[in-house]
Parts: C-alpha cells; sequence; structure tokens
C-alpha cells in the first residue's frame, strides 16, 4: 500500500463524514449524546490537516502517526478506539512489509481485535465491533482464497452495511447506547455507522484506483 | 439555543481563560495541550490528577488547590479528555510520589486515561468512581457512572495526599468513599451542548427523568411531573437501596444543582431528603449544597449520601483551598 492512497483514502472518509452530518447526529442524539457527528468531523479534519507531514513518512508509519493524532484530537471513547485500530494496523504492516492482500486483511483483522481489548466488547453488543468483526472474518477469508481486489471490496462494503443495519435490532449492552435497554432498539448505533461509512469510503476509493 | 457565546467554538477556550484569571492566585492554565495546575507546584506528595469532558463547571477544574487537585485537564464539552493532555499535565505535577488519577467511569474517560497510564514514565495508579445507583449499565459505559460523588472522593484523597500519603493508600481511600458513597439525579429539562445547538433530549412540562446522568442520558425512567417530596422520597429509596446502610451511620449529605435549578430548590430538597434519612436512622453529621457537578444548564439535581468513618470524617473536615470548595485556610 502506498501512502498515496491511504492519503486520498483519508480524504473521502472526510467527504463520507461531512455527507452524513444529519444522519450521524441524530443518531447519536437518539441513543446517546449527540457529540458523535462532531468529534468524527474534528478527527477527520486533523488528519486531512497532516497530509503534508504523512506524504513524508511510510504507509505502516503514516497509519501509526494516524492513530496518535486520533487519539489527540477525537477524545471520548472513539478516540482510544479508532487510533488503536491505526496503531495496531500499522504494527502488522510495518513487521510484513510484503504488499500481499493477506497482510492487508491481518492488519485490519489486529485493528479489530485491538479495538474489542481496549473496549473490552464483543460481537452484537451494538457498537461499531458489529461492522469490524465481520468485515475482518469476510477480508481474511477472501483475502486467503486469492479473491481479486474488486470483489473483495464489493463484499466489504456489503458486509459492512449489513453489520450497521442489523445493529438497529441489537439492545445495547456495551458502548454509548447501553443502560437504554429496549430503549434502543430500533436505532442504528452511530458508531457502527461511522465505521460503515468509512469502510464504503475506503473501498470506494480502493474500486475507484483499481483498472 | 440562547447563550452567553461568541463563537461556539471558543466556548471552552474563553471560559477556561476566565477562570484561570479570576483564580490566577489559585491555578495556572496552560492550553496546548490543555491543562490546568495549581499555581504553586507542590513538591515531595502524590500528584492528584483529574479531568473529564468539560460541561460539568466547577468539576474539576474548581477543585484545583490545597488540599484537593494538583492538575485537572478538560476535554470538550461532554467529551473525555485526551491521553496528551494527561501525560503533559503529570509531567508538569509529578512530584516524584507518584501519579493518582481520579477518573469517573465512563469508556471514553477509562480509556484515555488507561492509555495515559500506560504511556506514563511514572508510578501510577486510578480510582474509578461510579457511585451513581441509577442504573448498573449506562450510556457510554459498563457499570455504573461516576457524577457527584466524585467531589467527595477529590476531597478526601486531595487531604490524604497532603499528608504525605503514598499512591497505594491515596488509592485505597478513594476506593473505599467510592464504595460508601452512592448518588441519584433528576432532571426536569434537558442541557443543551453549545456545538450541537439544540436540547439532547426531549421532555415535556409535565414529565421528569428520574436516574438522568450528567450528560443528559437517560437514567431509569421518564415519569409524571410530581411534588418534590415524592421524588426526593423515590431517589432516597434508590440510595438507601444502594448502600444498605446500618442504624445509627454517619453520613454526609450533597444535594447538588445541575446547573438551572436554583439553590432555593436546592435547600428545600436537602429539606426531604435530611428528613428521610434522618427517619430512616441515618445521622446527617456533614452537608453541603450547592452546584458541585453540572450538566450545562439542565435544570434537575442529584442527591448524594456518603457513608463516614473517622478517616472519611477527618479528610472531608480538613483544610482545603480551592475555587470552588474552601474551608479551614
Amino acid at each position: 500500500m502506498k501512502t498515496s492512497f491511504i492519503l486520498s483514502a483519508a480524504d473521502s472518509i472526510r467527504d463520507a463524514i461531512l455527507d452524513h452530518e444529519s444522519e450521524l447526529e441524530s443518531l447519536d442524539r437518539a441513543i446517546g449524546d449527540g457529540d458523535h457527528y462532531i468529534n468524527m468531523k474534528r478527527g477527520a479534519a486533523a488528519i486531512v490537516e497532516l497530509h503534508t507531514e504523512l506524504a513524508a513518512l511510510t504507509a505502516d508509519a503514516a497509519l501509526n502517526k494516524i492513530g496518535l493524532k486520533l487519539l489527540s484530537t477525537i477524545g471520548g471513547a472513539s478516540g482510544p478506539l479508532l487510533a488503536s485500530f491505526f496503531m495496531s494496523m500499522a504494527k502488522v504492516l510495518k513487521e510484513n512489509n510484503d504488499d500481499a492482500i493477506t497482510t492487508y486483511a491481518a492488519a485490519f483483522s489486529a485493528g479489530a481485535e485491538a479495538i474489542q481489548h481496549r473496549g473490552k466488547a464483543a460481537l452484537g453488543e451494538k457498537t461499531m465491533l458489529d461492522v469490524l468483526i465481520p468485515v475482518a472474518q469476510q477480508f481474511s477469508a477472501l483475502a486467503a482464497s486469492n479473491t481479486e481486489i474488486k470483489a473483495i471490496c464489493q463484499a466489504l462494503m456489503l458486509t459492512a452495511e449489513e453489520g450497521m443495519l442489523a445493529t438497529k435490532a441489537l439492545i445495547a449492552t456495551k458502548g454509548r447506547a447501553a443502560g437504554l435497554g429496549e430503549r434502543a432498539i430500533g436505532h442504528i448505533d452511530p458508531g457502527a455507522k461511522s465505521c460503515q461509512l468509512m469502510i464504503n469510503a475506503v473501498c470506494g476509493q480502493l474500486l475507484l484506483s483499481q483498472p | 439555543m440562547k447563550k452567553f457565546i461568541n463563537k461556539v467554538d471558543d466556548v471552552l477556550i474563553e471560559s477556561l481563560s476566565g477562570f484561570a484569571s479570576a483564580h490566577h492566585d489559585l491555578v495556572a492554565l496552560n492550553t496546548d495541550p490543555l491543562f490546568l495546575t495549581r499555581k504553586q507546584k507542590a513538591t515531595n506528595k502524590v500528584a492528584i490528577i483529574s479531568g473529564g469532558g468539560s460541561g460539568h463547571e466547577p468539576l474539576h477544574a474548581g477543585y484545583i488547590g490545597y488540599g484537593m487537585l494538583d492538575a485537572a485537564c478538560p476535554g470538550h464539552v461532554f467529551t473525555s479528555p485526551t491521553p496528551d493532555q494527561m501525560l503533559a499535565a503529570a509531567e508538569a505535577v509529578h512530584a516524584e510520589r507518584g501519579i493518582l488519577f481520579i477518573v469517573k467511569n465512563y469508556a471514553g474517560d477509562v480509556m484515555n486515561f488507561e492509555m495515559a497510564a500506560e504511556m506514563l514514565p511514572f508510578e501510577s495508579a486510578t480510582v474509578l468512581t461510579c457511585d451513581d445507583c441509577a442504573v448498573i449499565n449506562s450510556t457510554y459505559t459498563t457499570g455504573r457512572r461516576g457524577v457527584a460523588g466524585t467531589v467527595i472522593v477529590e476531597k478526601c484523597v486531595g487531604s490524604l495526599a497532603e499528608t504525605g500519603a503514598d499512591l497505594q493508600a491515596c488509592k485505597a481511600l478513594g476506593d473505599k468513599v467510592n464504595s460508601r458513597t452512592a448518588s441519584m439525579g433528576v432532571a426536569l429539562t434537558s442541557c443543551t451542548v453549545p456545538a450541537a445547538g439544540r436540547p439532547t433530549f426531549d421532555i415535556d412540562d409535565n414529565e421528569l427523568e428520574m436516574g438522568v446522568g450528567i450528560h443528559g442520558e437517560p437514567g431509569r425512567k421518564r415519569e409524571a411531573m410530581r411534588e418534590a417530596d415524592a421524588i426526593v422520597q423515590d431517589v432516597v429509596s434508590a440510595i438507601l437501596d444502594a448502600l444498605k446502610p446500618t442504624p445509627n451511620s454517619e453520613a454526609l449529605l450533597l444535594i447538588n444543582g445541575f446547573g438551572a435549578t436554583p439553590l432555593m430548590e436546592l435547600y428545600l430538597i436537602y429539606n426531604t431528603a435530611s428528613r428521610l434519612f434522618t427517619e430512616h436512622g441515618i445521622k446527617i453529621a456533614r452537608s453541603l449544597v450547592g452546584n458541585y457537578t453540572t450538566a450545562l444548564d439542565m435544570a434537575g439535581a442529584s442527591i448524594t449520601l456518603c457513608l463516614l468513618d473517622e478517616e472519611i470524617k477527618q479528610h472531608w473536615d480538613s483544610p482545603v483551598h480551592t475555587a470552588a470548595l474552601r474551608w479551614g485556610r
């Protein structure tokens, strides 16, 4: 992976967050405290501002820098969680500098595991993990079976959307909506939504770069 | 939204600048990264650092000073501060005896302080406050939320630290005070986060939110508005259920306003709550009434009961000199 791809993916993540302002805000107002959009916007903007600095780095160093920047700009729970994701991903890329799709899948899985560890949450608790875990599993399976990048991207976008939509029916036991009990049913988890948006943006960017 | 604001993005820094300037004899403000410390750095003691989302003033910066905190890290409104703030604050106030973090139990605060503690080059320990007995699991947390009882923890631990006690002793006292403290809040109106510009939740004139959190997050349930004594009775019962005090226990009773409820009503609540607790055989030996852990402009209040023992009483009574609490010196 080239650092230039990370930069263009960061741009499209920022655009995706900005494009979904009202949706993210209303989801978080329904079952959280209404600040998820503001925090994500602040984080995305901070990464875009880092462009020049990031451009000079290798891909793993750029991802690590992104993690540290998110850690110091987002705050709340999303900050440490997303930071852990990117920093763990960076670690795998640093150790395996082979540009293999299986390495990227392993890096993504390491990121999802870091979020599980930091947030002490699991699948089905109405959090961002309901998007990240199924996507990580599918990514690893497809990469291992030598599926071409285009097909992987399309499959992951679909899985991310399904995972995000599935949070609607869940009772939250972790994350921002825990404690609402059944009152949280019927609302998509805002963290799951923003994760789906980010995966969608990165896959979309990857599809554009494919012949 | 009708608030005293110049630019929404500047609310926090302008407010903190005003705070630091109004209390320039007590505190110093560092803006990048954002943290506040005592004006005079203390020496040879455990450094006590707290922090959390802003919007709960005077928590935490209002408790910086002799007998309480060494530093506080304010986050954006209702958003946890970030590890770089805690690291810089720790660097500034570390006095060779380790760092004790006092953290309210919310997932965001816990994770950010946890990452800071992992990166810290000094010995540290953490007291997690979780005095809110309204709900077992709540918005953004596993376990009970940390609310107004945090002030009592900060006061007692701060007092012990001044005596030169070590890190483990400070942590043990903090954990003890937390375990003997229970709180529950009631909201009559929503708060409005400046950056959001509209109320966090909708609530009718004839409704109240029982067990509300200090960010306006939901509590036990939405109920019909009724007379004060009936509301206070329900909160007192919840606290008694949580603490199960033995008869003749001595206690500290804290009535805390959420920001838009006048002192007149807070004292009315105190009047009822102290009578009800007394009827249950509890001796209200200490009291505190006022706005100590607010939720911006929410109307409502919380009731906190802390079961005292000689050690806690001694550290509650000891001298303190901060912007928001001051006695004995």
